[in-house]
C-alpha cells in the first residue's frame, strides 16, 4: 500500500497545454503514472500526446474518472484552477506552481476546507511519487523503487536528494509538501497517514528553518506515531531575518530556527541527522536494526 | 519585503488607516522645511528596519524647524544596530492619552489570518503576549471572509477597547484589513496607535511586510524596494532573477532547490569547523530547472565576490539534467575567461541524478585545473573547506 496515490490513480493535468505542464506530463507519462486527461480553459477538443484536453475540470472528471489533479498553471491563474478542482469534488490536488500570492493560497485552502471534499498538496511542491505505482508531480522516478520507507519533505531536491540516498531500500511514498508559508498538506497529516499505512515501516521527516510546522510534528509524533521516525532539518547556518529561497524559509526572532527544531524531534526521541547523508545512515541503521 | 515606516505610513493613508502628517527626508535642511510646512513642535524618526530606534537615540522631539533640522543632523548617518540612517521621518509631534496595539498578520500555523489587539499599547508587543497573555486577544480571521464591521467590532471587544473610541478603533481595523489584502501584504502593524488629548485615534507607527510573491499585480511596490539597504551583489543577483543571499564566509555556494542549498551551507559550516571556522559566504539557488545560462550567471556572481576563495557547486539533477549543469559550468569558466577575467579561484563540484555520467563526462573532458570532482556532498564540503582556507591564509601572509 501507499498513501493517497496509487497504480489506480487517475491523473489530470491542469495546464497540460502550457510547456511545463507538457514537459511535465510526459514525465509523469514514462514513469507509469495513468495521465487520463489534461485541462485548459479555452482549449477543450485539442489532444497532448493522445491525451484529451477538456475546457473545465467537471467535464475532463464525467468523462475520464479523473480522481487526481495536477496543477502547472501559472501563478495568477492558480486560485481559480484549483477551485475548480474542488468544485468538482477531486479528491486530491497537487499544486506545483511556485510563486502564488499567499493571499490566494489562504483563500483556496480555506475553499477546499470549507468544501471538504479535496486534499491540497502544496503550492510550491515537487508532489507525491509512490514508486513504481503512480506519480503525480516533478519528481524524478528513476531515483528509487518501491520499499518500506515514507518519506515527507517541504524541500523538493532535499527529497530527490534522501530518495537518492537511500535507492537501495525504496520507498512507500514520498511527499514534498512545499516550502510555502500556508500548505494544504502537513508533516503531520503526513506522518498520520504513514502511521495508517501498512507498507510503512518507517518515516524519514524532512524540515527546514521558519514557521513551528516542525515543532508541532514533534509533539504529534509523540503523542500518535508508533513507527521508527527519523529527521533532517536544513537551514542551521541560517541568520535572522534573511529568506532562504522557499517563501516559508525565514527565522524571525528566536522562532524557526534549526536548532530549535533539532531539539523538538530529539526531545520526543526521533534521530536528526546532521547532513543528508548522516541522516540516510541513521535510517539504515534503523532499518537493519 | 519590509516596509520602512515611512512607507507604511504612505499606504496607509492610501487606504485612509488615520496617520500624523509628515514627510521623509534625506537631508537636515529638507527636515527644516518639513517641520516649517507642518508648524508647531515635530518629531524627528530615524528610519531602520530594526526594533530599539528609540533607545539607540534615533527619535528626537524638535519645537522648532530649526531644532528639527539640528536632530536631522544628528540622527542622519547614525548607526542603530548595523542598519545606517539614511533617511528620517519629520511628523507632527501629539499629546498621548493612551497608546493601544492593533495587527493583522498571517497565521502560519492556522492556515488563516490573524488579529491582535489590546489596549496596552507602545510596549513590545512580544512582552505583553510572554507576561499578560490575557491583555492581548487574538482574533482568528477567515481568509475568505474577511474583516467587516461586525468582525472589525468583535475584535475590538475582545480586546476591551473603552466605549467611548469603539467606532474610531473599528474603522482602523477594517481599513488596515484592506491594507493587508489591497496591497498583498502578510503583516500590517500599528503599535502605538494612540488616542490624542484631543480625541483623536491614529497610528504613531507602522510595520507592513509585502508578499514578495505578489508583486505582479502591485505596480507600484518596485518603488519601494530598498536599494540602499541591500548589499551590491543581491541586487545585481536579482537583476539576473537569481535567487541570492548575501553571508558572511568564504565558500560561495552554488546549487538547486532551496532546501538542498541551505543544507548546503550547513554542511559547508560543519566541514570548515577544523579550517579555522570557514564559512559558506552566500546562499545561491538556480532554481529546479535551471538551465547553463543560469548556472553561467550564478557561477559570475559568486566569482566575483571578493570575500570568496573557493567555490562549491552542488547540484542534484532531478528536472535540471546534470549535463545541462556541466555544460554550465564550462560556459561560465570560458565566458568569463573571454572577458579577460579567467577564474582564479577553484570550483568544487558535486553533481548527482539525472545524467549524472555525461555531466561527470563533460567536466573530466573540459580539464581545466581549477575545476574538480568530488563525488558526495560531504567529502566535496571538505574539499572546499580546506581550499577556501588555503586561499585565506594565502592572501593573508
Amino acid at each position: 500500500m501507499t498513501i493517497w496515490l496509487d497504480a489506480d490513480s487517475r491523473i489530470l493535468v491542469q495546464g497540460m497545454t502550457g510547456s511545463e505542464g507538457t514537459k511535465h506530463t510526459r514525465r509523469m507519462v514514462a514513469s507509469g503514472a495513468q495521465i487520463v486527461a489534461g485541462v485548459t480553459p479555452g482549449k477543450g477538443g485539442q489532444e497532448v500526446d493522445g491525451i484529451p484536453v477538456f475546457g473545465d475540470v467537471r467535464e475532463a472528471v464525467v468523462a475520464t474518472g479523473a480522481n487526481v489533479s495536477v496543477v502547472f498553471v501559472p501563478p495568477r491563474f492558480a486560485q481559480a484552477a484549483v477551485e475548480e478542482a474542488v468544485d468538482a469534488e477531486i479528491p486530491l490536488c497537487v499544486v506545483i506552481t511556485e510563486g502564488i500570492p499567499v493571499h490566494d493560497t489562504a483563500k483556496f485552502f480555506q475553499y477546499a476546507q470549507n468544501a471538504g471534499t479535496t486534499r491540497i498538496i502544496g503550492p510550491n511542491c515537487p508532489g507525491i511519487i509512490s514508486p513504481g505505482q503512480s506519480n503525480a508531480g516533478i519528481i524524478p522516478a528513476d531515483i528509487t523503487g518501491p520499499g518500506p520507507i515514507g518519506l515527507v519533505s517541504k524541500s523538493g531536491t532535499l527529497t530527490y536528494q534522501m530518495m537518492y540516498e537511500l535507492n537501495d531500500i525504496g520507498f512507500s511514498t514520498a511527499v514534498g509538501i512545499g516550502g510555502d508559508p500556508i500548505i494544504g498538506t502537513t508533516h503531520i497529516d503526513c506522518l498520520a497517514a504513514f502511521e495508517a499505512d501498512p507498507a510503512t515501516e518507517a518515516i524519514v521527516m524532512i524540515g527546514e528553518i521558519g514557521g513551528d510546522a516542525e515543532e508541532r510534528a514533534a509533539a504529534f509524533i509523540a503523542e500518535n506515531v508508533t513507527k521508527p521516525v527519523v529527521g533532517y532539518v536544513a537551514g542551521f547556518t541560517a541568520p535572522e531575518g534573511k529568506t532562504m529561497g522557499h517563501a516559508g524559509a525565514i527565522v524571525s526572532g528566536s522562532a524557526g530556527t534549526a536548532a530549535a527544531k533539532k531539539d523538538a524531534l530529539e526531545a520526543v526521541g526521533v534521530k536528526v541527522g546532521q547532513t543528508p547523508s548522516e541522516t540516510a545512515r541513521l535510517m539504515r541503521a534503523l532499518l537493519r536494526g | 519585503m519590509d516596509l520602512y515606516e515611512y512607507q507604511a505610513k504612505t499606504l496607509f493613508d492610501a487606504h485612509e488607516v488615520p496617520v500624523t502628517a509628515g514627510e521623509v527626508c534625506v537631508t537636515p535642511d529638507a527636515a527644516h522645511e518639513v517641520a516649517r510646512k507642518i508648524g508647531g513642535p515635530v518629531v524627528v524618526k530615524a528610519q531602520v528596519k530594526t526594533g530599539g530606534r528609540g533607545k539607540a537615540g534615533g527619535v528626537k522631539l524638535a519645537d522648532t524647524p530649526e531644532d528639527a533640522q539640528a536632530r536631522a543632523t544628528d540622527i542622519l548617518g547614525m548607526d542603530i544596530k548595523g542598519h545606517t540612517v539614511h533617511r528620517v521621518l519629520v511628523t507632527e509631534a501629539t499629546d498621548i492619552a493612551e497608546e493601544y496595539y492593533v495587527s493583522f498578520l498571517l497565521d502560519r500555523a492556522n492556515r488563516a489570518f490573524l488579529a491582535m489587539a489590546s489596549v496596552e499599547g507602545g510596549v513590545e508587543i512580544e512582552e505583553v503576549a510572554a507576561t499578560r497573555p490575557e491583555a492581548l486577544a487574538l482574533v482568528r480571521v477567515d481568509a475568505i471572509d474577511g474583516v467587516d464591521v461586525a468582525k472589525a467590532r468583535d475584535i475590538v471587544d475582545q480586546a476591551g477597547f473603552p466605549a467611548n473610541i469603539r467606532d474610531e478603533v473599528t474603522n482602523v481595523l477594517v481599513r488596515l484589513w484592506d491594507v493587508l489584502v489591497k496591497e498583498d501584504a502578510t503583516l500590517v502593524e500599528v503599535n502605538p496607535l494612540v488616542l490624542t488629548t484631543d480625541g483623536r485615534v491614529l497610528a504613531l507607527d507602522g510595520k507592513v511586510t509585502l508578499d514578495d510573491n505578489a508583486h505582479y499585480r502591485h505596480a507600484s511596490h518596485a518603488d519601494l524596494v530598498d536599494r540602499e539597504g541591500t548589499d551590491p551583489i543581491e541586487l545585481r543577483a536579482k537583476e539576473l532573477e537569481l535567487n541570492y543571499v548575501k553571508l558572511d564566509g568564504e565558500v560561495g555556494v552554488v546549487g538547486n532547490g532551496a532546501g538542498l542549498v541551505m543544507s548546503t551551507l550547513d554542511v559547508v559550516a560543519y566541514a570548515g569547523e577544523p579550517f579555522g571556522g570557514i564559512r559558506p559566504a552566500n546562499f545561491l539557488d538556480i532554481g529546479g530547472g535551471a538551465s547553463a545560462e543560469i548556472m553561467a550567471n550564478g557561477l559570475d556572481i559568486v566569482l566575483n565576490d571578493p570575500e570568496v576563495y573557493a567555490v562549491f557547486v552542488n547540484v542534484f539533477g532531478g528536472i535540471t539534467a546534470c549535463d545541462a549543469v556541466a555544460n554550465g559550468i564550462v560556459q561560465a569558466v570560458e565566458m568569463l575567461a573571454a572577458k579577460g577575467e579567467p577564474i582564479t579561484k577553484p570550483i568544487v563540484c558535486r553533481i548527482d541524478g539525472n545524467n549524472a555520467e555525461e555531466g561527470r563526462q563533460i567536466l573530466t573532458d573540459f580539464g581545466h585545473p581549477l575545476v574538480e570532482m568530488v563525488e558526495t556532498m560531504d567529502d566535496a564540503a571538505r574539499r572546499v573547506a580546506e581550499l577556501a582556507a588555503a586561499g585565506r591564509d594565502g592572501s593573508a601572509s
